[in-house]
C-alpha cells in the first residue's frame, strides 16, 4: 500500500489503519503462516481506507457548511426584521429585573397580519457583538421572549422566529439566575400557545439555546444554516478528547439542513443564493419573506387547539428506537 | 472488611456500613451515586414496581463512529449495568400512595438522554394522565445523548410537550435532582416540576463547570451549581437527605390526596 493513500484519510482513523498495516506485515513475515489470504487482507484494508477518504471528503464538506452558517455577512435577524416587518415595535425587558440584548422581541405587521418577532442578535461590529454576548443569550432573554409570546398568543398574533446562537452563555451569573430553568420554561410555553409558530434557522442552532425558540408548526432551515445539539468543538473535545476530531465531529452529528429534513427534525429547507446568503444578503431576506408569507396563509383558519396539539404531536414523535 | 473510599473526603468506609448507609458517606454525607435499582428498591414498597415501557431500545440510527460505535457502546452499557438505558420507569405505590415513577441511572452512558430516555418518559407522563396519578423523576444526567445527533436535542422538546399535559391534567409532578444534573436534562423536565427536591450538595446546573472554566478563564466558585447554593438562588424547593427522602415524598403525596 502506497502510504501517500493514508493522506486523505481523518487522523483520528490513521492509527487504527497503520496498526492493521503492520499486522499484515508481521504476519507476512512468517514463513509458513497460511491462515491469512494477504491479498484480501490488503483489498479490505484498502476498502476500509477508501472509506475513510469519504468520510473525511464528507467531513471537509460539512465543515464548509459550518462556516458558511457561521458567516458574519450572513443577514442576522434585525436585518429581516428591517425589510419584511413593517411598524415594527421593539419590545425590551422580562419583567423580572433584566433586559438581554442577544434577543431582539417585538410586533411587526407582515402581509397586512400583525406577528411577534422573536430573534437572536450576534452584532455587527466588536463592540456589539461583546454587548450582545456573540448572541448567547442569558435568562433575562428567554424570559422575555416568554413575556412575548403570551402576549401574541393572548391577541391571536402569530410567532415567527429566527434563530441564529452559538448556544446560550455559559456563566455563573446565568447559571445562579436559573439559565436552565428559563430555556425549560420557554420551551413550555411554546408548546402552550394556541397560534401558529413559524421557526426559522438563520445561522448556527446551538443546542437548547436555540430549541428555546425553535417549537414551531412549522421549522425551517437556510439551506447553509446548522442544528445541533452540541457544538462541533464540544463533540469532538468530548468524544474524541481532543481537537483533531472536529471536523469528523460535524459530519457525524448531521447537523446540516439536508440531514435533518432527512431525519424530519426540520420541515423545510430554504434556498441560500449561490455560494451562500453572505454573497446575496437583499436577495435571502426577499426569500425569506416569501416563504413565511406562504407559511402564515397555510395556517391561517387553523383553530389554536389544533395548532397546540399539532405542534405537540410532532414533536413527540420524534425519536427512533425498536420494539423487541 | 471490604473498603471504599469516599470521592469527597477520601476517609475509608467499611463496605458494610456504606451500604447500610445508603451510599452516602457517614463522616461527611457525601451522596454517592445509586443505581436505579438500588433507588427503587429504597424508595418504594416492596414489590410495588411494575415497570413499563420495558421493550424499547436505542438503535444507531445515524451510524456514529467517534472512536467507537454507538452501537458498541450501547452493547457495552447494557452489559456493564443490567439495564437497557438510561432511566427505568414504571408505577409504584410509596406507602400506598399511587406514583408515575422514573429513575434515571448515571452509570448507562452518563445518563444521556436519547430516543429512549425520551419515550419512556412520555409513557410514564401518559401513564400518570389515565391513571390521575401523581409523577415523580429522580434525575441525574451529563445531558444529551451526543451519538443520536438533533435528536436528542429534540428529546428536551419531547419531554417538555409531556409534562405540560400531565400539568394540564392538574397531577403533581416532583422532580428528584441527584449528583449531576445538567445540560438538556436540567434545561427541560427536571426544573419544570412543581416540586423540585435535591439531594445535599449535588450539581444541579446547565452548563458545567469544565466549559464554565473555559470562559471565564478560571476555576468557577467551589460551590458552583450545588444544591444548596441552587436553593439560595430560588432554583430548588428543598434539600432532602436521602435517608429522609421516602419520608419527605410521602408527606408532599398525602398533602395532594
Amino acid at each position: 500500500m502506497d502510504l501517500k493513500e493514508l493522506e486523505d484519510i481523518p487522523k483520528s482513523y490513521l492509527k487504527e489503519i497503520l496498526q492493521s498495516l503492520s499486522k499484515i506485515e508481521k504476519l507476512k513475515k512468517i514463513p509458513f503462516f497460511t491462515g491469512i489470504h494477504f491479498k484480501d487482507a490488503e483489498k479490505d484494508l484498502m476498502q476500509k481506507v477508501e472509506g475513510y477518504k469519504r468520510v473525511e471528503r464528507d467531513a471537509r464538506r460539512v465543515w464548509k457548511i459550518v462556516e458558511l452558517s457561521r458567516n458574519e455577512k450572513r443577514p442576522q435577524c434585525r436585518d429581516y426584521i428591517d425589510s419584511i416587518f413593517e411598524n415594527f415595535v421593539n419590545l425590551c425587558g422580562d419583567r423580572l429585573g433584566g433586559d438581554d440584548k442577544s434577543i431582539i422581541t417585538g410586533l411587526g405587521k407582515i402581509d397586512g397580519r400583525t406577528v411577534a418577532v422573536i430573534g437572536h442578535n450576534k452584532g455587527k461590529d466588536i463592540k456589539e457583538r461583546m454587548e450582545y454576548n456573540f448572541g448567547m443569550s442569558l435568562p433575562q432573554g428567554y424570559r422575555k421572549s416568554q413575556r412575548v409570546m403570551k402576549l401574541a398568543d393572548r391577541f391571536g398574533f402569530p410567532i415567527i422566529t429566527f434563530i441564529d446562537t452559538p448556544g446560550a452563555y455559559p456563566a455563573i451569573e446565568a447559571e445562579d439566575n436559573g439559565q436552565a430553568g428559563a430555556i425549560a420554561k420557554s420551551i413550555s410555553v411554546m408548546f402552550e400557545v394556541k397560534v401558529p409558530v413559524i421557526a426559522i434557522l438563520i445561522g448556527e442552532g446551538g443546542s437548547g439555546g436555540a430549541l428555546a425558540l425553535a417549537i414551531g408548526n412549522e421549522v425551517a432551515m437556510l439551506e447553509n444554516s446548522t442544528y445541533s445539539v452540541i457544538s462541533p468543538e464540544g463533540c469532538a473535545a468530548i468524544l474524541w478528547k481532543n481537537s483533531t476530531g472536529t471536523k469528523l465531529a460535524a459530519r457525524e452529528l448531521r447537523l446540516t439542513s439536508r440531514n435533518l429534513r432527512k431525519i424530519k427534525v426540520i420541515d423545510k429547507i430554504i434556498p441560500e443564493p449561490f455560494g451562500g446568503a453572505q454573497n446575496a444578503p437583499e436577495r435571502m431576506i426577499k426569500i425569506v419573506r416569501r416563504y413565511i408569507i406562504g407559511a402564515l396563509r397555510r395556517y391561517d383558519g387553523v383553530p389554536g387547539e389544533q395548532l397546540k396539539s399539532g405542534r405537540a404531536e410532532k414533536f413527540e414523535s420524534m425519536g427512533f428506537f425498536n420494539y423487541g | 472488611m471490604e473498603k471504599f473510599k469516599c470521592e469527597n473526603c477520601n476517609k475509608d468506609i467499611d463496605s458494610e456500613i456504606f451500604i447500610l448507609n445508603l451510599r452516602v458517606c457517614p463522616y461527611c454525607n457525601y451522596h454517592h451515586n445509586i443505581n436505579a435499582r438500588d433507588r427503587l428498591q429504597i424508595t418504594v414498597d416492596n414489590n410495588s414496581f411494575i415497570e413499563l415501557g420495558k421493550n424499547i431500545n436505542s438503535e444507531d440510527f445515524l451510524g456514529f463512529y467517534d472512536v467507537k460505535s454507538y452501537d458498541t457502546r450501547l452493547k457495552e452499557a447494557r452489559l456493564k449495568t443490567g439495564i437497557d438505558e438510561a432511566i427505568v420507569v414504571g408505577e409504584a405505590k410509596i406507602e400506598g400512595y399511587d406514583v408515575a415513577l422514573g429513575v434515571m441511572d448515571f452509570r448507562f452512558m452518563g445518563g444521556s438522554m436519547g430516543s429512549v430516555v425520551g419515550e419512556k418518559i412520555r409513557i410514564l407522563a401518559n401513564h400518570s394522565i389515565d391513571k390521575g396519578t401523581p409523577l415523580a423523576i429522580f434525575c441525574t444526567s451529563g445531558g444529551a445523548r451526543m451519538q443520536e445527533g438533533a435528536i436528542s436535542l429534540m428529546q428536551m422538546a419531547k419531554t417538555v410537550s409531556s409534562i405540560n399535559r400531565v400539568k394540564e391534567n392538574n397531577n403533581l409532578y416532583i422532580s428528584v435532582i441527584t449528583n449531576p444534573t445538567s445540560g438538556g436534562v436540567s434545561a427541560s423536565f427536571a426544573t419544570l416540576a412543581d416540586i423540585v427536591i435535591a439531594e445535599p450538595n449535588s450539581l444541579f446546573c446547565f452548563a458545567g463547570p469544565r466549559v464554565i472554566k473555559q470562559i471565564i478563564k478560571k476555576n468557577p466558585p467551589a460551590d458552583f451549581g450545588s444544591s444548596e447554593r441552587n436553593l439560595k438562588n430560588g432554583q430548588v424547593d428543598m434539600i432532602v437527605n436521602r435517608s429522609d427522602l421516602k419520608k419527605t415524598l410521602v408527606d408532599i403525596l398525602r398533602l395532594f390526596k
